[in-house]
Parts: C-alpha cells; sequence; structure tokens
C-alpha cells in the first residue's frame, strides 16, 4: 500500500464511525444549499463558470426527463412516404442491385443532341515535350539519340507486341502500364474498377492519343457491361467514357469519373 | 372424312389418332392422306365436331406443332408409317389480336414510379397506382389523364377492377383499402382498414359466383387475408393461418380463395365461413405468384371479345358459360411460382399431391400466369428468360430469351397467340407463341418497367415503371 493511504488502511483495519452514513446522507443534503449559497454570492469568472456548470446539468436533466417522458407516452407514428417507391414483388427483396441502375435522365439525352460533353475536369496542365518522354541514347557509343521513353502512365492494348529495338522509337515501359482503372459513377457514387477498353483522347495531343498515353484529363473508355446499365433500346452498354482524374504516374493507379 | 376413304386406294396414307389435349379421342384411328395439312385436318375436325361455325384449330404431333401436311413431317423426322400417328388438335380463338408495335402516347402526370397498372375488364377503362400516393384514372380515347384520386397515404401497391368493370379497388403499403367512384373519380367512403402491413395482392369474386359484384379479397404482408364487401365497407373474414408474409391471393371459380404465402405453403379457403379446407405443401422457398387455368375469364367476367354488354341479370349467366367454356371437363388447375426456382402445377380439387413440378429457371420465378384458354403457362423469371410450358401436362415447351434485365410480369393477349413480358431492362417484348420467336420489342422506357397489362378487348398496351410515365402501345 502506497505511503500516503493511511485513511484507505485504517478503515480497512478498523472499519468506519457507526454514524458514517448518516453523515454521509446529511452532509449529501445539506451541500445542495451549500452550492446555491455559493452559487448565489459568487461573483466575477468564478460566479460565470458556476452559473455555466449549472446551467448545462440543468439542460441534461431536463432531456433525459424528457426522454423518459417519451418513452412511456404512446403515439400514433405518422409514416412518412419513401422515395423510391417499389411494386409489391420488389420491396422485400435485397437492394443491392438497385445501385447499379443507370437513372437515364434527360440531361443525358439533351447532352447527346448537343454532341459535346461537359467533362469534369475541363482544362489541363499542358504537358512539354521534355516531360513527357526521356531520350534514351543508343549506339554503341550512345551517341543517338532517337529513341524516346514515355515517363507517363500508357494503355497498351491486349495484342500489342513491341517492335524490333531498331524500329521502335517511343518505349512504353511496362512498370507504367495500366488495364484497370477506378471509376467512380457520378449519380451512384460508387465506384467500381473497370477494364479500359482504350483511350479517347489526350487533351495534350493527337500523338499522346495515339500513344494511348494517360495522363490527368484523359478521356479514356472503359468497359461497364458488369455495371448493367441498359440503352433506352433495352441492350446493355458495355463501352462509356471517362475522364482521369488524378495523376498516374504519381499515384500508381488511376481514377477515373463517368461521364454521364 | 370423304376425302379420306377417296384416297385411301393412292397408298400415300398414314394412320391418324386425333385426340383432344386431354388426351380424349376423337372417333377411332384413320387413315388420312399424306398430302393432308393443318387446313384439311381443321376441316375434319369440325366436321367430326359437328361444328355448325367452322372454328380455327392448330395441330401437334408429340407437342411440336404441325404446320406442313403429314407426309413432310413424317420424312422430315423419320416417322415411322407404319404406327399410329397420334394428333392433338386445340382450338384457337376464333378472334385475332393485332400485335402492338408502337408508342402511341407516353403520359406524365405520376410523380413517383408506377408500380401497378389494369385495365378495367371490358378494357374501356385504365387504372394506375404509384408511389406518390395516388391512383389514376385514364381516358383511353384521347389518351390523357382524367381523375387523380388522393385518399393513400403511402405507395399504391396494387389496383384491381371487379369483374362487372363497376368497382375498382386499390391497396396501399400502409394497410389500407381504397374503394373508388370511377365516374367521378372520388373516395368512395373512406379508407378501409385491418391490415397491419401492406397489401400484396386483390382478387374479387368471380362474377358468376355472384352478381352484382360485392366481395373481393386481399393478401397483406402481415400474413393475413381478408374478404371484404365494397357495399358494406367492412372486413367481412379474417383469413389467418399463414405464418409468413401472404404474397398472392386469387379467388378461384369454384368459390375457393387460394393464397400463397412466403412460409412455403399455400393455402385454400373456403369462403362462407373462412375455413381452411387444404394446404399444398411442396415449395421450398417463398411462394411468390399464383395463377388459375381460368384466370382471365374470371377476371374479365362477361366481357368477351365482340365488346358486347350484358344488362345486371344475364350477366352471371354468360359469365358461367364463359367460365365453363374455358374450364371444359377437367378440374380448375393452378400454377404456383416460387423463390426456389420452380413452379408447380396443382390440381387443387382433386389432390394435395402436385401433378408436376416444373424446373428449368435459373433465378427465383416473380410472376406465372395461364393464357386466357388455359392451354399455356407462362413464366417471367430474374434469370432474364421468359419460359412457356404445357398448361395442361406442365411440359417445357420453350423458353423466351431476348431481355437484359430480370423479367418482372407477363401479360397475355386475349387470343392466346402472344405474350407480353416487361423487364427491368427498361423495355417490352412481344412474344408470338405459335413461332416461339420474338415478334415485336417495344424500347422506349427510360427505366425498369415495373407493371405491363395487355387490355382484354386488345387493342392497347400498357406499361409503367419507374421512370414514372405511363405509357401506351398500340397495333
Amino acid at each position: 500500500m502506497a505511503q500516503g493511504d493511511y485513511m484507505d488502511e485504517h478503515k480497512k483495519k478498523y472499519g468506519r464511525r457507526f454514524d458514517h452514513d448518516e453523515r454521509e446522507r446529511k452532509k449529501k443534503a445539506r451541500d445542495v444549499h451549500k452550492h446555491s449559497k455559493m452559487a448565489q454570492k459568487s461573483i466575477g469568472i468564478k460566479g460565470k463558470m458556476i452559473a455555466k456548470k449549472n446551467y448545462s446539468e440543468k439542460a441534461l436533466m431536463k432531456r433525459t426527463l424528457k426522454m423518459h417522458e417519451e418513452s412511456l407516452s404512446r403515439r400514433k407514428a405518422d409514416e412518412n412516404v419513401d422515395e423510391g417507391a417499389l411494386p409489391a414483388y420488389l420491396i422485400d427483396r435485397e437492394k443491392t442491385s438497385r445501385a447499379k441502375v443507370l437513372s437515364n435522365t434527360i440531361k443525358q439525352k439533351r447532352k447527346e443532341k448537343a454532341g459535346k460533353w461537359e467533362v469534369p475536369l475541363p482544362k489541363v496542365r499542358p504537358v512539354a515535350e521534355e516531360e513527357m518522354f526521356r531520350v534514351i541514347r543508343s549506339g554503341k557509343r550512345k551517341t543517338k539519340q532517337w529513341k524516346r521513353m514515355v515517363t507517363k502512365a500508357t494503355f497498351v492494348g491486349p495484342g500489342f507486341t513491341r517492335k524490333p529495338p531498331k524500329y521502335e522509337r517511343f518505349i512504353r515501359p511496362s512498370g507504367l502500364r495500366f488495364t484497370k482503372a477506378h471509376v467512380t459513377h457520378p449519380e451512384l457514387k460508387c465506384t467500381f474498377c473497370l477494364e479500359i477498353i482504350g483511350i479517347k483522347k489526350n487533351p495534350n495531343g493527337p500523338m499522346y492519343t495515339s500513344l494511348g498515353v494517360m495522363t490527368r484529363g484523359t478521356i479514356i473508355e472503359v468497359n461497364v457491361s458488369e455495371l448493367g446499365l441498359v440503352t433506352p433500346s433495352g441492350k446493355v452498354v458495355w463501352g462509356k467514357y471517362a475522364q482521369v482524374t488524378n495523376n498516374p504516374e504519381l499515384d500508381g493507379c488511376i481514377n477515373a469519373v463517368l461521364l454521364v | 372424312m370423304t376425302m379420306a376413304t377417296n384416297e385411301a386406294g393412292m397408298g400415300n396414307t398414314v394412320m391418324c389418332l386425333l385426340t383432344d389435349p386431354e388426351g380424349t379421342h376423337l372417333g377411332s384411328a384413320m387413315y388420312i392422306p399424306q398430302s393432308a395439312g393443318p387446313l384439311q385436318l381443321t376441316q375434319l375436325v369440325n366436321n367430326f365436331l359437328n361444328n355448325e361455325e367452322k372454328l380455327p384449330y392448330s395441330f401437334y404431333v408429340s407437342d411440336e406443332e404441325l404446320l406442313v401436311p403429314v407426309g413432310t413431317y413424317l420424312e422430315k423426322n423419320n416417322v415411322s408409317v407404319e404406327n399410329v400417328l397420334k394428333i392433338v388438335y386445340q382450338q384457337q380463338a376464333v378472334f385475332r389480336i393485332r400485335p402492338v408495335n408502337r408508342c402511341s402516347q407516353t403520359i406524365a402526370g405520376h410523380a413517383e414510379a408506377v408500380l401497378c397498372v389494369s385495365f378495367s375488364p371490358d378494357g374501356k377503362q385504365l387504372a394506375s397506382g404509384s408511389g406518390d400516393t395516388t391512383v389514376r384514372l385514364w381516358d383511353l380515347n384521347t389518351e390523357t389523364p382524367l381523375f387523380t384520386c388522393k385518399g393513400h397515404r403511402n405507395w399504391v401497391l396494387s389496383v384491381a377492377w371487379s369483374p362487372d368493370g363497376k368497382h375498382l379497388v386499390s391497396g396501399s403499403k400502409s394497410g389500407e383499402i381504397c374503394c373508388w367512384n370511377t365516374k367521378k373519380g372520388e373516395l368512395d367512403g373512406s379508407p378501409l382498414t385491418g391490415h397491419k402491413k401492406w397489401i400484396t395482392g386483390i382478387s374479387w369474386e368471380p362474377v358468376h359466383l355472384s352478381s352484382p359484384c360485392r366481395r373481393f379479397v386481399t393478401s397483406s404482408k402481415d400474413g393475413d387475408a381478408r374478404i371484404w364487401d365494397v357495399t358494406l365497407k367492412k372486413s367481412l373474414i379474417c383469413l389467418s393461418g399463414h405464418t409468413l408474409a401472404v404474397t398472392c391471393v386469387k379467388w378461384g371459380g369454384d368459390g375457393i380463395i387460394y393464397t400463397g404465402s412466403q412460409d412455403c405453403t399455400i393455402k385454400m379457403w373456403e369462403t362462407t365461413q373462412g375455413k381452411l379446407i387444404r394446404e399444398l405443401k411442396g415449395h421450398g422457398h417463398w411462394v411468390n405468384s399464383l395463377a388459375l387455368s381460368t384466370e382471365y375469364v374470371l377476371r374479365t367476367g362477361a366481357f368477351d371479345h365482340t365488346g358486347r354488354q350484358y344488362p345486371q341479370n344475364e350477366e352471371m349467366k354468360k359469365a358461367l358459360e364463359r367460365y365453363n367454356k374455358t374450364k371444359g371437363d377437367s378440374p380448375e388447375r393452378l400454377v404456383s411460382g416460387s423463390d426456389d426456382f420452380t413452379m408447380f402445377l396443382w390440381e387443387p380439387s382433386v389432390s394435395k399431391q402436385p401433378k408436376k413440378r416444373l424446373t428449368g429457371h435459373q433465378q427465383l420465378v416473380n410472376h406465372v400466369y395461364f393464357s386466357p384458354d388455359g392451354k399455356w403457362i407462362a413464366s417471367a423469371s430474374f434469370d432474364r428468360s421468359v419460359r412457356l410450358w404445357n398448361g395442361i401436362t406442365g411440359q417445357f415447351v420453350t423458353a423466351f430469351r431476348g431481355h437484359v434485365g430480370p423479367v418482372y410480369q407477363v401479360s397475355w393477349s386475349a387470343d392466346s397467340r402472344m405474350l407480353l413480358s416487361g423487364s427491368k431492362d427498361s423495355t417490352l417484348k412481344i412474344w408470338e407463341i405459335r413461332t416461339k420467336t420474338l415478334k415485336q420489342d417495344l424500347p422506349g422506357h427510360a427505366d425498369e418497367v415495373f407493371a405491363v397489362d395487355w387490355s382484354p378487348d386488345g387493342e392497347k398496351v400498357v406499361s409503367g415503371g419507374k421512370d414514372r410515365v405511363l405509357k401506351l402501345w398500340k397495333g
């Protein structure tokens, strides 16, 4: 036992006074009056502190009382009409598949008519050629400088084979090749890992598009067949465009947002 | 017959036996020329049956429709000429319904998804229930909204017309039933309460059992079915016994109520005192949907393809006549579709045991429906197919594939020659029974199609879904 616990020790050895409980009760009963007297006569910061504490205690007490009252009294619950009505045969079913439905709105049709997509990232930072490519020296004396290595993330089609070194002007390193992208559906607010089908457009230039370079702002085509989206004529949509929203070469993954 | 005997000497004959779908022979086996096709056979059957009006028939050899002369069929399928060829004849509807192929109107109006649609038995009125808590009545001539009926407090899950076309009732998610005055579009009396949870189905008493229509039965999620009186505006009997939600209810032509439930059983009830008669067990999971072989004629009552109106006193007689004609000599058949991916065909008045188990679906069966003549069963399933079964034996006939999403509902044309299906993939498709192919694809909805109905007079098809519009389709 610690040195200073002489009170505890005494209690253990000899027990309490016989009138201990009575005294405690009286002390507690008097404490309220004492506290109120204190609260009334304190001024300044001390008074404010006491007042604040009293106030919060009182508010808490009132809240608990009200809660108890509510749980006792019986009232008719007014049912709210929920959004997203379902027929009787679907109410009991799990709603997991529902998140994947395309909310096919008029907005989309209007956009299609205009032939222009408003993309989430309208402007991109221009990427200079020096940043995009690294010169590779070749030749026996390493004097030739016509080879370039792409330093950004790329998409390379599944049937691609590299050209012989003599003809391979642009090298796309396999470490920076991607086949999948994390695509977010902006309306459903959920993200899917989808296969990339191709590069639609790289805003930095047509050459980058044909090379399959993916930088921030690039429009890629992704395979959405597993989302179960349906065209108005009832066919399954399988390719949809998405825009890259991160810097894949820095992050090591591709994040994109679906254009709907 | 004369034709048969005349050409018998030519050698190119085959021994045939004509039977009706139930297996009763028509005369004895006879020699008919191999050049005889469906046309000649039709004449023959009409002669044998002494039909005054010539009725159209179709012919089936081992469940395959005979479309070519008998001889050609024998050659093609290498059937022995020595055996007796069994030909099943089936009567076809004397009228033809034109297939719908275009959307005649898209009517906006509902503020939430359309959950149920229903044509009145005479095909002249249309009601729809929606998630915006209203029932709407539509003018079919101008294809415009007629009345908006407000009264429910929650989603309207089912609407049902009485078979005499005079009453309309609807059930909601909060469990109340509303009766509507269809002439004025007003609430007829206050909503009927009694069910504690949402209404899953409504079925009217057939008009040949009582005319004018008064009683109907509702099923609810709370595990009860209730019989109501529309004139007294009160609940007569509460049919309780199911331990889980009742998913569907049908009032049979013999005056028996069938209820299917999530507790995997189908129960049969007597209607005067609400006693349980029989319990049909067999399913391994929820029973989703029930259909009766006479359901279509019970729904339409006295109204047939001629579009004639009958006075009150004749209505019952005419309905009974139509009912007996559809039913034939065999007992009423019941088919139930379930979450265990199978369906059962029952003859509930004969035995407690199922007549046949219909297997083949790879996902749950959401909706089953007998064709108006009772010869086919169509089933809609979440495995994206609609399957067609023989309505008498329960044999699998064909699967209609084409939908890319779960199929929610099916509906028959009144002549049983075409089938309509609505799906989650936002399209409706019309299938032709004779050729067993897709007849028409009806795209147009912007989202899931929840409810479809083919009007009993065959003129129109209505569909409603999650995109909140009602579409009318025409031929």
